[in-house]
């Protein structure tokens, strides 16, 4: 597929073009319902189509004035400041107790490893509606339910298995010697710790980190249940939009949501060269 | 050589202790050590997420209701025979419990259990006792009967005596459309009321139509995407990527804005005349627009376990197969597509775990024909409130999806499990 041999055929050819256009078609279907909401967002008119006059790109169709909506509504505000609290506080809780389990997980000596490894994932594989329909009746109990307690806790139980699943990967390829070399350098396990095993787990550490707060802070299915009017997340504010009556103002909030996906890709495509680079993997 | 007793044998330290027992001690302790880091985690995800799920799965076999608010009458209904009214003294009992239960505000639950498992019966307890207020003494048998005649009926004491077990597996019998008859025999629910098996066999069939879509379209690109140079792959995986990173109710809202009848996609049909404008197509709000959503939605998660198994496949394996003679539909049957089975494997069940769950989408892009098995679950918890049904519901999906893990750790291994 890389190149086209010069003795092929007319009927690998068409192959070929036609086998490029399919894909072609494919990653439309993937990228353009982020793109098609983009332009909307700026629309001047309270529709969810483009009319004419933005499709001549003419200035009077585009306005900020979705955007100014969203700052201009409390809800809206309250519902971005929850959700970087809850996804702030639980990516560092989901990092920490993560980051030291794989550090055990990967030791040779680790005793039931595949048991174990099997319960600290299954939240990611346990399909949502269970969870969120378990956490409602238990944290209810306890008192736990419609507090930023509850939903932190939630939240870094569902974020822990991608970085116990990241930080895993990174130890996969971990030179043990290093750690030898450097306790008979003289470092006790402390400096050791902190001076060569944290440097060459950090990128699946952060990476992690990233995983867990993407899926804090797009979480709506256990907020539905956990969270009360006051703990309200952007997810949320936005599912009640779609359910009650669509506004364009959500299609503001779903480019922001957009451009923040973007960076924080970049960041992760940032980490994993480093990475490479680190461990001397050249890509080719 | 054959005389030497086994204690002659065994190495020791220098301290004496044999070799081996040190050697056990040390292993010990540092599987303890590898042990106590593990340990935070897993006490922390056993408390908040295993804990909170056998708490609802114990749920859909619990049954205090009854036992508790009538637990006198229960035990005067001990020797009552199937197909009697019993007599004045349970009568009584019964009233007398029924007024402290109305008091203790417990007799609505009651009324709403009975009525699970004899539809319109709920009536019969909350105005009994109601009324029973104001009935101060007996013949207590003559009242309850001149309150509703269902008294009489042989059947709503056989039903009263059922629900009075402590437990019951009555709801998971609703969750796959069966039911206790009076006589405690098991037996279908009438025709009109069997709805959860058909809803079981449609998110398993819709599951499995979104797993075959997305190897069908997930395929061609991890295939493009491998056997292109480094630089442009990298550029189409961001393409693959992105929505990956995308909010989901970002990606849901597009879909509608796209497939709704004024939507985007409608209008550019209308522009071309490939359709009219008044018989515009219905894309959203039933099953074609779940389908389509969560198709989109769960692609990624097919790719990127297609693209990692093909990029370890060599092309001169293809390159030997064509100089070989084979024509290249049988050089990427035979050769390429069995080294790529892992890779469908592993992307296949990930996406048919994650599809056979799914709540948000379908609940906002479904309409009242795309639901699945979890909109119900949602259903019972928040409107219905029959937390027993939702609970038996959750059971059974939770055992299939456990069902499919297991199998996905056997063939891929979790450790596997790749991220980005």
């Amino acid at each position: 597929m890389a190149a086209l041999p010069p003795y092929a055929g007319p009927l690998e050819r068409s192959w070929y073009y036609g086998f490029r256009v399919l894909c072609g078609l494919i990653f439309l279907f993937l990228i353009m319902p982020i793109l098609v909401i983009v332009p909307l967002s700026f629309n001047a008119e309270p529709y969810f189509t483009f009319n004419e006059s933005m499709l001549r790109l003419e200035p009077e169709a585009y306005s900020l004035r979705w955007y100014e909506d969203i700052f201009n509504n409390p809800q809206w505000v309250h519902s971005i400041k929850n959700s970087f609290i809850v996804a702030i506080f639980s990516t560092l809780l989901a990092t920490f107790l993560g980051t030291l389990a794989a550090l055990g997980l990967s030791r040779a000596y680790m005793p039931y490893r595949t048991a174990v490894m099997g319960v600290l994932i299954s939240p990611m594989i346990v399909p949502l509606i269970i969870t969120a329909a378990g956490m409602y009746f238990f944290y209810s109990k306890i008192g736990l339910a419609q507090t930023y307690l509850g939903l932190i806790l939630a939240h870094t139980a569902l974020g822990t298995p991608f970085v116990v699943i990241t930080v895993t990967a990174t130890l996969v390829g971990f030179d043990h010697s290093l750690t030898r070399a450097s306790a008979s350098l003289g470092a006790d396990p402390t400096r050791t710790f902190f001076k060569v095993i944290v440097p060459l787990i950090l990128p699946g550490v952060i990476s992690g980190a990233l995983f867990a707060f993407i899926t804090s802070f797009d979480e709506v299915v256990v907020v539905l249940f956990l969270a009360g009017f006051e703990q309200r997340t952007i997810p949320r504010q936005m599912w009640a939009g779609i359910r009650e009556q669509i506004s364009p103002t959500i299609l503001a909030v779903a480019t922001l949501l957009i451009t923040f996906s973007i960076v924080l890709m970049s960041v992760l495509e940032g980490l994993r060269r480093r990475n490479e680079r680190l461990r001397g993997i050249r890509s080719t | 050589m054959a005389e030497i007793t086994a204690d002659q044998t065994v190495i020791t330290t220098a301290d004496g202790v044999p070799l081996k027992s040190r050697l056990a001690q040390a292993e010990r302790r540092k599987k303890i050590a590898a042990f106590a880091l593990v340990l935070p985690l897993l006490a922390f995800i056993l408390i908040t997420f295993i804990v909170p799920i056998l708490d609802m799965t114990f749920r859909s076999v619990d049954n205090p209701v009854v036992a508790e608010t009538l637990p006198r009458t229960l035990a005067a209904l001990e020797t009552w025979k199937f197909g009697e009214v019993p007599d004045e003294p349970v009568f009584a009992i019964l009233a007398e419990e029924m007024v402290a239960g109305s008091k203790a505000r417990t007799i609505g639950k009651v009324a709403t259990r009975l009525n699970y498992e004899m539809p319109g019966s709920r009536s019969t307890i909350t105005k009994t006792a109601r009324r029973l207020k104001r009935i101060k003494q007996g013949p207590y048998k003559e009242a309850f009967l001149k309150i509703d005649k269902k008294w009489g009926d042989p059947d709503l004491w056989a039903r009263l005596k059922q629900i009075g077990a402590p437990y019951t597996l009555s709801y998971y019998l609703a969750a796959v459309d069966m039911q206790y008859d009076a006589e405690g025999n098991i037996v279908s629910q009438p025709e009109d009321r069997q709805i959860y098996v058909p809803l079981f066999v449609r998110t398993l069939w819709v599951s499995l139509l979104i797993t075959g879509l997305c190897l069908l379209l997930a395929y061609p690109i991890a295939y493009l995407m491998a056997t292109l140079p480094t630089g442009i792959s990298n550029l189409l995986m961001i393409m693959v990527l992105l929505p990956f990173w995308t909010s989901l109710l970002v990606r849901t809202t597009s879909w509608i804005v796209l497939l709704q009848t004024e939507g985007v996609l409608n209008d550019i049909a209308v522009w071309l005349g490939l359709i009219g404008d008044d018989n515009r197509l219905q894309m959203i709000y039933n099953m074609t627009g779940t389908v389509i959503a969560m198709v989109h939605i769960l692609l990624p998660f097919m790719v990127l376990p297609l693209f990692s198994v093909m990029k370890t496949i060599s092309p001169s394996y293809m390159r030997a197969a064509r100089s070989l003679g084979a024509t290249p539909p049988r050089a990427f049957w035979t050769v390429y597509f069995p080294q790529t089975v892992p890779g469908i494997g592993a992307g296949s069940i990930l996406v048919f775990i994650l599809a056979i769950g799914y709540y948000i989408t379908p609940a906002l892009v479904g309409g009242r024909t795309g639901q699945l098995i979890s909109n119900f679950i949602a259903f019972h918890m928040q409107k219905s409130l029959n937390w027993g049904l939702a609970a038996a519901l959750g059971g059974i999906l939770l055992l299939g999806v456990l069902a499919l893990y297991w199998l996905y750790n056997r063939i891929v291994g979790i450790d596997n499990m790749k991220l980005g």
